[in-house]
């Protein structure tokens, strides 16, 4: 996946000016950046449902945006991409929901359908949650069930958007060991778009943090975590106030709080 | 002067909104032969839209026969002709009330859930899910329910004028004391084909309207409690009025 001096705005503002990144075959890639830098959007770029104004997205070689949508749809049929709330279709059962990209896609017999996604259930350890609805599902849990509806196709690129957000310590542990998993064991390349620096640094072989709109560093996450530039000592740091600024920009404090309420 | 068509007045917005609306439609249209191939999914949708409707159609065209039992035999009394009062009944039944009211009321009923439905599925990035899953949500979830409603519309109308016409006969009949010979026989002389093909035409063309409103809706709502909740009512306000703007081209055609 390679992404070249993209630019996207919204309305005047500018998401993404001169943005490079590339996710290499068989690696596990994290970009990182504090929250409103425009991850999701990366990934929306990325998956090809909006268009860049300048720049490439390429994916398997192919660059997205001349696709029309056979083309991107044959391609999206290679990727699987796991979303932060697990996005299950929430009327059918887990297993239909881990059968739903077969059944719309193959002919296959139930008997094999039956197979595959309880191959897949158990690669995630919910085999036994099968029959459950994704309204009975923790939010690990969900996670995990959407995982395993990505997989169903054997990707061979793997998307996962903030993976950890607002999972307790052991479902953490579980997600992380689940990507490195399919990273080792399936040779699936891998995108992780977070802010949990702790987790990606365990599991990510390159990193790449965004902010302002760019990319402000690369490398390893030990490469990043020595690095004296400022932004990304506070981002790895986690320190409140730095060039990421804590206060929102505001006119003067003291001469607002003396001025006079407007009639 | 000020030209009547600037991007900012309401004129445009209005036809601007038109426009959009057909282009789904033809969307919708272009994806029907492709969802005509998984007539399982098309079932579902006439159960949720058609049978879950069932009883609010049935105790409506209830009440909606017995007050025209009672309204119609007291016009049709001061001209002592009673007897006609079947006559009335079953053709402001088929050409006016039923189809008009069981719009109206699967609007409120099953246009509402199908909004919120879809409108829910977009919040939860369902249908972006699908999107990346290769899956046209169109032709997965939108035309399967267009097609449900179109559907299920004429066959609530049925309901609703059989269930009414007993309501009309049983006030009528049995409590203003009509003799039940005249009542079914003269229906049975009055009552053309036309009548009925008229009524059907119509609930046709408020299936389509009600349930592409509904569907566009719920498709296009902001992904937020609160879009989701001004996409609902807009579903209602909109297919009431288009109901009865339908209603009157198709009556005025034909007369």
């Amino acid at each position: 996946m390679v992404v070249k001096d993209l630019r996207y705005s919204i309305g005047r503002r500018a998401i993404f000016d001169g943005l490079d990144i590339v996710a290499r075959r068989g690696r596990i890639t994290a970009i990182m950046g504090p929250s409103g830098t425009g991850k999701t959007t990366l990934l929306r770029l990325i998956t090809g449902q909006i268009a860049p104004e300048h720049g490439s997205v390429a994916v398997f070689g192919e660059s997205l945006p001349g696709l029309n949508r056979a083309g991107l749809y044959a391609l999206r049929r290679r990727m699987g991409m796991l979303f932060q709330n697990g996005a299950l279709l929430t009327d059918m059962s887990v297993f239909e929901n881990v059968a739903f990209p077969l059944r719309e896609h193959t002919d296959l017999p139930d008997r094999l359908i039956r197979q595959i996604v309880l191959t897949k259930l158990h690669a995630v350890g919910l085999r036994g949650a099968a029959w459950l609805m994704p309204a009975e599902l923790s939010g690990g849990m969900a996670r995990r069930v959407a995982l395993a509806r990505a997989i169903v196709f054997d990707p061979e690129l793997l998307i996962y958007d903030e993976p950890f957000v607002g999972l307790d310590p052991i479902s953490m542990g579980v997600i992380a060991r689940l990507i490195t998993q399919m990273n080792q064991a399936l040779g699936i390349t891998s995108i992780v778009v977070s802010h949990d620096v702790e987790e990606l640094a365990s599991i990510a072989h390159d990193s790449y943090l965004l902010a302002q709109g760019r990319v402000v560093a690369s490398g390893t996450p030990d490469e990043l975590r020595r690095s004296q530039v400022d932004v990304v000592r506070q981002f790895m740091e986690g320190m409140a106030d730095g060039p990421v600024t804590f206060h929102y920009p505001a006119p003067d404090y003291v001469p607002q709080l003396l001025e006079q309420e407007p009639n | 002067m000020t030209p009547v068509l600037t991007r900012e007045n309401a004129v445009f917005a209005a036809l601007r909104r038109i426009g959009v609306v057909a282009l789904f439609l033809l969307r919708i249209l272009g994806q029907v032969p492709a969802a005509l191939a998984r007539p399982r999914l098309i079932v579902d949708q006439v159960y949720n839209c058609g049978a879950r409707s069932l009883i609010i159609i049935m105790l409506c065209g209830l009440f909606v026969g017995m007050v025209l039992g009672l309204q119609g035999f007291d016009l049709l009394q001061r001209f002592g002709s009673e007897d006609a009062l079947g006559v009335a009944a079953s053709l402001g039944l088929l050409k006016e009330l039923g189809p008009v009211v069981t719009a109206l009321l699967f609007a409120g009923r099953a246009g509402t859930a199908l909004t919120s439905e879809i409108g829910l599925m977009r919040a939860t990035d369902q249908l972006t899910a699908m999107e990346i899953m290769a899956v046209d949500p169109v032709r997965r979830v939108i035309v399967p329910r267009f097609l449900g409603g179109l559907i299920a519309m004429p066959l609530l109308v049925a309901v609703f004028n059989v269930i009414g016409l007993l309501g009309a006969q049983l006030i009528g009949v049995q409590v203003m004391g009509v003799d039940a010979g005249a009542f079914w026989s003269q229906t049975q002389g009055a009552v053309e084909l036309d009548d009925v093909t008229e009524g059907i035409i119509k609930s046709i063309g408020f299936g389509a309207a009600c349930s592409l409103i509904a569907v566009y809706e719920g498709y296009n709502a902001a992904p937020t409690a609160e879009g989701v909740g001004l996409a609902t009512t807009r579903t209602v306000v909109a297919s009431s009025v288009l109901t009865l703007l339908i209603d009157y081209l198709l009556t005025a055609a034909f007369i």
